[in-house]
C-alpha cells in the first residue's frame, strides 16, 4: 500500500486530532518529494547561465563546475534518501497502528 | 604481459562465475531461501545495467572531448529516479497489475491490446537496440585490441574478433536469457548475476579512478589543479546539448527495453523504488566521479591521437599496472555482457510475443484451440530473435565502420527509443490518448529519427552524401540534418527537437480527432487511475464447456503443473468441487493476465478470444468508462442484478404455475377416472343387494346369480384398489426391488402358467426356448407381473378366431429384448400412444381391469432400468419389453 | 298400454339390474351398449323414456343428448342420465345439454323407480 493510500485510510477511519496531524505531515512530505525533481532540474540547468568564456569574461574553471555539479547531485541524493527513510518509517508506523486497531 | 589467451581464459572464467551465481540464485529462489535476492539493494544494482560499456569506456572519451557534458547522461536518470513519486511508481504499479512483459506489451495493453502498436514498438526497440549492441561489440573489440597490441603472438585480427565476440555474446545471452522455462517468472538468477556485474564494474572504475587521483596525480588538490590546467579545463558546454541530452537520457531511461525489464518486469516490490530513488543516483554519481580525472590524466599521459574511449584501460597499462588494467577490462566486459543479456532478453520477449506468436496464432486460426507445445515455440522464437538481434548489431558495426565515437552511437540509440515517450507518458496520464494517436505519433517520430539520425550516421553507403548536402531530389528544406532550413544546430539536438516535438504533436492531434474503442477506454481508465482501482476490465463472457479447451491451451503455455494448480485454485475460489472452473468473466480476466505474463497482453487476449469467442465489453464496462463514479457503477450493478433476479423469479413462478395447473388438471382427470371405476362396481353391488333385500319372490337360481354378480363386482373393486395402491407405490419410487438371478425362460414359464390359469378362452403361445436361456438379474416377481399382464391382455383382447401369442427374445447390444406379438387386429394407431396411460382401455371389454395394467407395467420397467413400448407395424398387438442383460443396479 | 324404456349402458351388470327393476314395474325394457349409434337407436326405438349413461364407448352420453335434442320431436323426450364420475361439473354440463333428470351412481333402486315414474307422469301430462 502506498503512503498516500495509508494517509487517506487513516483520516477516513480514525479522525482523531493526533492522526490528522500525522497524515497532514505525510501529505506535505509527499508534496515536497514531488517538488524535488523541479529543484533538481533548476540546479542542473543553472550552470547554463555561467560564463563560458565566449563573451570575453573568464570562464568558470572545470574544477568548480565539478564541485558544483557533484555537490548538487549529492544533495539531491541526500534529500531523496531522507524522504525515502521518512516515508518508510511512516509506512511502518501506519502498518503497526492499523494492525493494533484491527486486533 | 597478459596474453590474449589469458584474457580469453579470464573472460570464460568470469562467464562461468556468472552462470554459477545465476544458477545458485535460482535454486535459492525456488527453495524459498535467500530473502536478500528480493532486497532493494539487488533491485538497485540491477538498475545499473543502465551503465553499459558506453559508460565504462565512453564516458571518459566523452569527457576528454566535451568536458562535463557526459554527466548529463547520468543526470537525466537521476531526475527520473528522484521524481519516482510522479511517474515510476505509477509505471511499476501498472506494469505489475497488468502483468506486462515488456515496454511494447505495456503500450499495446494501454491502447486496447493492439498488436499493431506492439509490433511498431518492437521494431522501434530492435532498431534502437541495434546501434547499442554494436556499441558493446565495439567496446569489447577495442579493449581486446589494446591487449593484442601488446601481445607478441599476433594472433589477433580485428574483423574476425568482432564476429566471435558477437557470436559469443549471442550464445551467452541465449544460455542466460532463455534458460528459464518458466518464462513468466521473474528471473532471479539473471538479476542477481547482473547485480554482481554492477558491483564489479563500479569497483573496477573506482579502482582506476583512485589509482589515477592518488597514484598518479597525488591527491585531490593536485588533481583539481591538473583538471583546471588541462585542455578541457574550462566550463564550456553547448546549452542545447546539455538540456537535450539530459532530457533524452531521462526519456531513454524509462523507455529502454532493458531498463523496463529490470525496473518494471523484474520488480518484486513497489517499495524498492523508495530505496532505488536515492541509491541508484548514488551509484551513477560514483560511476561518474572519476571520469574527468581519468580523462584529464589520459590526455596528459597518453600520446597524441590515442583513443580517449580507452583511457580506462590504457592509462593503467601505460603505468605498468597490468592487474588494474585486467580489472578494468573485466569491468568493461561486465558492462557489455550485462547489457547484452538483458537487452537480448527484453527484445526477444517482445519479438516472440508480438511478432512470432501472432503470426503463429494466425496460422492456427479456425482450429478452435491451440495445438502443439506453445512453450517450445516461445522459447525457440526467443532464441532465434536473440541471434537475429546480435546479427543486426554486428552488421550495424560493420556498416558504420566502427569508427564513430562510443558516445554518439549510444545517443543514436537513445534518440530512437525515446520516440516511445509521448505514447507512454500520454498513456499513463491522459485518458484521451488513443491507439490511433499513439500509432501516428510513433510513426512520425520513428521516421524522423531514421531519416535525420540513423541513416546519416551509418555512412555514405546507406545515405548518399548528396542527400545529406542538398536534401532528397535537391529539396534543400528536407536536408536530413537541417529540416525546414533550420541549419547550424547540433545533429543530435536537431533530431530530438524535430522528432519528439512532431511526434508529440501528431500524437495529441490524432488522439483528439480519433475515437477509442471500448476496450481502449477501459484500459485507459485502468492505467490512468491505476491507484483508484487496480482491477482488470471484465472483457469476457464464457460459456460452459470451454474450460477444458482453456485448460489445454494454458498447459501448453504455462506448463502442466502450474496450469493445473491455477485452474484448481480458480475452481476452489468459485466453490466448485471439480478440477475445472466455470469460465466466468473474472476467471477469464485472471487467466488472460496469467497468460500475458508468458506471451504478452495482445497475444493472450487473442488466444483466450479464440477459444471463448468474440470479445464482449458489457454495458457495465461501458458505464465504467462513461462514468468514473464507483458508487454509480455499484448501484447500477445492483439494480441490474436485482432486475435480473426479479425476472428470473417471475419466470420460475410462471413455470411453477404452469406445472401446478397441469398437475391439477391431471389430478382432476385421475380422480374422475378413479371415481368412475369405483362407482361402477358399487352401483351393481348396491342395486343387486337392494333387489335381493326388497324382492321377496326371487327364485333360488336368481338369488345365486345375483349373489355371484355382487361377488364378482366386489372382486373387481378389490383388484382396482390393489392396482391403484401398486401404481402409487411404483410412482412414488418407494418400491423396493427384490433382486434375484434366473433365466428368462423360468420367468416366462411361471408367468404363462399364472396368466392362463383358470381361463376358459384358449390362447396358443409360441416360444423359442433356445433364445430364452439368457440370464437375468432383476426383480423376478415384478418382471413376471409385466409378462402376466401382457399375456392376459393378449388372452382377453386378441380378436382372432384362433388367438396365437408369439414370444421371442433377442440380445441387442447388452439388452434383453422380448417381443409379445399376437395375431389379432392390434391397437388402432391413434390409441397406440395412449395404451400406457392410466385408465386407457383397449377395446370395449371391461371385464379385465380398470385400465391400469399397462401403466403399472411401464412403471415397473422403469424401476427395473428397462422399458416397455408398443411395436407398431406388426400383424397384431405387439409389445416390446427390454431390460439390461444382467441388471446390477441397486434398488432406487 | 305398453311403456317402453330404452336403456343405454355399457356395464352389463347394471343393465341387468335396471332391466329387472323396470320390468317388474311394467316397462318394456330395450337395451343398447354402444355410444356411436345411440341417437339412431333412440330414433328407431322411439321409447317413452331414455336412461343414458355418460361414459359410453365411442361417444359420450353428453354428446348423444346434445345431438338428440337437436332432432325434431325429441325435445320433450324424458332422458334420465346416470353418471359414475360424480363431479358437479358433469351435472351442469348435462343440464345445459337438456337432461330431464341427473343421477349419480351408485343409486338406490327406489330413487331410480321414483325418477322414472315422475318423468313418465310429467311427459304424459304435457
Amino acid at each position: 500500500m502506498t503512503s498516500e493510500d495509508n494517509a487517506r485510510q487513516s483520516t477516513a477511519t480514525r479522525p482523531s486530532l493526533f492522526l490528522e496531524r500525522q497524515s497532514y505531515r505525510r501529505r506535505r512530505l509527499s508534496d515536497a518529494a514531488r517538488l524535488l525533481p523541479f529543484l533538481g532540474a533548476a540546479l542542473i540547468g543553472l550552470p547554463l547561465l555561467w560564463p563560458d568564456g565566449s563573451a570575453g569574461e573568464d570562464a568558470v574553471p572545470l574544477s568548480s563546475a565539478i564541485l558544483y555539479i557533484f555537490g548538487c547531485w549529492g544533495a539531491l541524493i541526500l534529500i531523496s534518501m531522507f524522504f525515502g527513510f521518512v516515508a518508510k518509517r511512516f509506512a511502518a508506523r501506519e502498518d503497526t497502528e492499523t494492525d493494533e486497531w484491527r486486533h | 604481459m597478459a596474453t590474449l589467451n589469458v584474457l580469453i581464459l579470464v573472460c570464460l572464467g568470469y562467464v562461468v562465475l556468472l552462470f554459477g551465481v545465476a544458477f545458485a540464485a535460482d535454486r535459492m529462489a525456488v527453495a524459498g531461501r535467500g530473502k536478500w535476492l528480493r532486497s532493494p539493494l539487488i533491485y538497485t544494482l540491477s538498475l545499473s545495467i543502465y551503465c553499459t560499456a558506453w559508460t565504462f569506456y565512453g564516458a571518459v572519451g566523452n569527457a576528454a572531448r566535451s568536458g562535463l557534458e557526459f554527466v548529463t547522461i547520468y543526470l537525466g536518470p537521476t531526475l527520473v529516479m528522484i521524481s519516482w513519486w510522479w511517474g515510476l511508481r505509477k509505471l511499476v504499479r501498472v506494469g505489475r497489475s497488468q502483468r506486462v512483459t515488456s515496454i511494447a506489451d505495456l503500450i499495446s495493453s494501454r491502447y486496447g491490446k493492439s498488436n499493431t502498436l506492439a509490433i511498431c514498438v518492437t521494431i522501434l526497440a530492435v532498431l534502437g537496440g541495434t546501434p547499442y549492441i554494436a556499441l558493446q561489440l565495439q567496446s569489447i573489440t577495442l579493449s581486446f585490441s589494446i591487449f593484442a597490441e601488446a601481445d607478441s603472438s599476433g594472433l589477433y585480427r580485428e574483423g574476425s574478433s568482432v564476429f566471435w565476440v558477437a557470436a559469443g555474446l549471442a550464445v551467452f545471452a541465449i544460455l542466460f536469457g532463455t534458460r528459464n522455462l518458466d518464462v513468466n517468472e521473474r528471473h532471479h538468477g539473471v538479476v542477481t548475476a547482473i547485480a554482481l556485474e554492477s558491483v564489479v564494474k563500479l569497483f573496477a572504475l573506482l579502482a582506476v579512478g583512485i589509482f589515477v587521483v592518488w597514484g598518479i596525480a597525488g591527491g585531490v588538490g593536485p588533481m583539481m589543479d591538473r583538471i583546471d590546467a588541462s585542455e578541457i579545463g574550462q566550463w564550456n558546454v553547448d546549452a542545447g546539448r546539455w538540456t537535450t541530452i539530459t532530457f533524452l537520457s531521462a526519456a531513454a531511461f524509462v523507455c529502454l527495453p532493458r531498463m523496463f525489464q529490470v525496473m518494471v518486469v523484474e520488480n518484486d516490490d513497489e517499495g524498492h523504488l523508495r530505496t532505488a530513488a536515492w541509491a541508484f543516483p548514488l551509484y551513477l554519481l560514483l560511476m561518474s566521479l572519476f571520469v574527468v580525472p581519468i580523462a584529464v590524466i589520459g590526455l596528459d599521459l597518453m600520446p597524441e591521437g590515442s583513443n580517449p574511449d580507452l583511457f580506462v584501460l590504457t592509462v593503467p597499462l601505460s603505468q605498468g599496472n597490468e592487474w588494474l588494467a585486467m580489472l578494468s577490462f573485466i569491468g568493461g566486459f561486465s558492462s557489455a555482457t550485462s547489457m547484452v543479456i538483458v537487452t537480448a532478453m527484453a527484445l526477444s520477449t517482445m519479438v516472440s510475443n508480438h511478432v512470432v506468436m501472432p503470426i503463429w496464432l494466425s496460422t492456427q486460426e479456425g482450429s478452435g484451440s491451440v495445438s502443439g507445445d506453445v512453450r517450445n515455440i516461445v522459447l525457440m522464437a526467443r532464441r532465434v530473435s536473440i541471434a537475429v538481434i546480435m546479427g543486426l548489431g554486428y552488421f550495424y558495426f560493420h556498416l558504420s565502420g566502427g569508427g564513430a565515437a562510443l558516445a554518439s552511437i549510444g545517443l543514436v540509440a537513445f534518440a530512437g527509443i525515446s520516440q516511445i515517450l509521448p505514447a507512454l507518458v500520454g498513456g499513463l496520464f491522459w485518458r484521451g490518448a488513443t491507439r490511433t494517436g499513439a500509432l501516428i505519433g510513433l510513426s512520425v517520430g520513428f521516421f524522423l529519427w531514421i531519416y535525420t539520425l540513423l541513416l546519416p550516421g551509418m555512412g555514405g553507403g546507406v545515405m548518399p552524401a548528396s542527400v545529406l548536402e542538398n536534401g532528397p531530389f535537391g529539396w534543400g528544406w528536407l536536408r536530413p540534418q537541417a529540416l525546414f532550413g533550420i541549419d547550424g544546430i547540433d545533429p543530435m539536438v536537431h533530431t530530438i527537437m524535430w522528432s519528439l516535438s512532431l511526434n508529440t504533436i501528431a500524437f495529441c492531434v490524432a488522439s483528439l480527432l480519433s475515437f477509442p474503442s471500448p476496450l481502449e477506454r477501459l484500459q485507459g481508465a485502468q492505467f490512468v487511475n491505476v491507484f483508484d482501482h487496480s482491477v482488470a476490465p471484465q472483457g469476457w463472457t464464457g460459456s460452459v464447456g470451454q474450460s477444458e479447451d482453456l485448460m489445454i491451451m494454458t498447459q501448453r503455455i504455462l506448463g502442466t503443473i502450474p496450469a493445473q494448480v491455477f485452474f484448481q485454485a480458480e475452481a476452489l475460489k468459485q466453490g466448485g468441487r471439480g478440477r475445472l472452473p466455470e469460465p466466468t468473466p473474472g476467471f477469464l480476466v485472471r487467466l488472460e493476465r496469467e497468460l500475458s505474463g508468458s506471451v504478452g497482453a495482445a497475444t493472450a487476449h487473442a488466444m483466450v478470444g479464440q477459444i471463448v469467442g468474440g470479445s464482449s465489453v458489457s454495458v457495465e464496462d461501458l458505464l465504467a468508462v462513461a462514468d468514473e463514479s464507483a458508487q454509480l457503477l455499484e448501484y447500477s450493478g445492483q439494480m441490474e442484478a436485482k432486475s435480473a433476479e426479479l425476472s428470473r423469479t417471475a419466470r420460475q413462478l410462471r413455470e411453477a404455475n404452469e406445472k401446478l395447473t397441469q398437475i391439477s388438471m391431471q389430478k382432476d382427470a385421475f380422480l374422475g377416472q378413479v371415481s368412475h371405476e369405483l362407482r361402477t362396481p358399487m352401483t351393481s353391488i348396491r342395486a343387486f343387494s337392494e333387489i335381493m333385500r326388497d324382492t321377496e319372490e326371487l327364485s333360488a337360481e336368481e338369488k345365486t346369480r345375483y349373489a355371484a354378480i355382487i361377488h364378482d363386482e366386489a372382486l373387481r373393486l378389490t383388484r382396482l384398489l390393489d392396482d391403484l395402491l401398486d401404481l402409487s407405490v411404483l410412482e412414488s419410487g418407494q418400491v423396493s426391488l427384490n433382486l434375484g438371478d434366473s433365466t428368462l425362460r423360468t420367468v416366462l414359464d411361471r408367468a404363462i402358467s399364472t396368466a392362463l390359469a383358470g381361463t376358459d378362452r384358449k390362447l396358443e403361445i409360441r416360444r423359442s426356448l433356445t433364445s430364452e436361456r439368457m440370464p437375468l438379474q432383476t426383480d423376478l416377481d415384478r418382471l413376471g407381473q409385466v409378462f402376466i399382464n401382457l399375456i392376459s391382455n393378449a388372452q382377453k383382447y386378441c380378436d382372432a378366431p384362433d388367438p396365437i401369442l408369439t414370444i421371442s427374445a433377442h440380445d441387442v447390444g447388452g439388452q434383453v429384448v422380448i417381443d409379445f406379438i399376437d395375431n389379432g387386429s392390434g391397437i388402432p394407431p391413434e390409441a397406440q400412444s395412449m395404451v400406457f396411460e392410466k385408465f386407457a382401455r383397449v377395446g370395449f371389454d371391461k371385464a379385465g381391469g380398470a385400465g391400469l395394467g399397462l401403466a403399472i407395467c411401464r412403471e415397473i420397467m422403469q424401476r427395473l432400468g428397462g422399458e416397455i413400448s408398443y411395436l407398431p407395424g406388426q400383424a397384431g398387438a405387439a409389445f416390446r419389453v427390454s431390460l439390461p442383460l444382467a441388471h446390477k443396479q441397486a434398488a432406487q | 298400454m305398453s311403456r317402453k324404456v330404452l336403456l343405454i349402458e355399457d356395464e352389463p351388470n347394471i343393465t341387468e339390474a335396471i332391466r329387472f327393476l323396470l320390468t317388474r314395474e311394467g316397462w318394456q325394457v330395450e337395451t343398447h351398449a354402444e355410444g356411436v349409434d345411440a341417437v339412431q337407436v333412440i330414433v328407431a326405438e322411439n321409447p317413452d323414456l331414455v336412461i343414458l349413461d355418460v361414459m359410453l364407448p365411442g361417444k359420450s352420453g353428453m354428446d348423444i343428448l346434445r345431438d338428440l335434442r337437436e332432432l325434431e320431436g325429441m325435445k320433450g323426450l324424458p332422458v334420465l342420465m346416470l353418471t359414475a364420475r360424480g363431479q358437479s361439473r358433469d351435472r351442469e354440463m348435462a343440464e345445459q345439454a337438456g337432461v330431464s333428470r341427473f343421477m349419480t351412481k351408485p343409486f338406490s333402486n327406489t330413487e331410480v323407480l321414483t325418477a322414472v315414474r315422475d318423468l313418465h307422469a310429467q311427459a304424459s301430462r304435457s
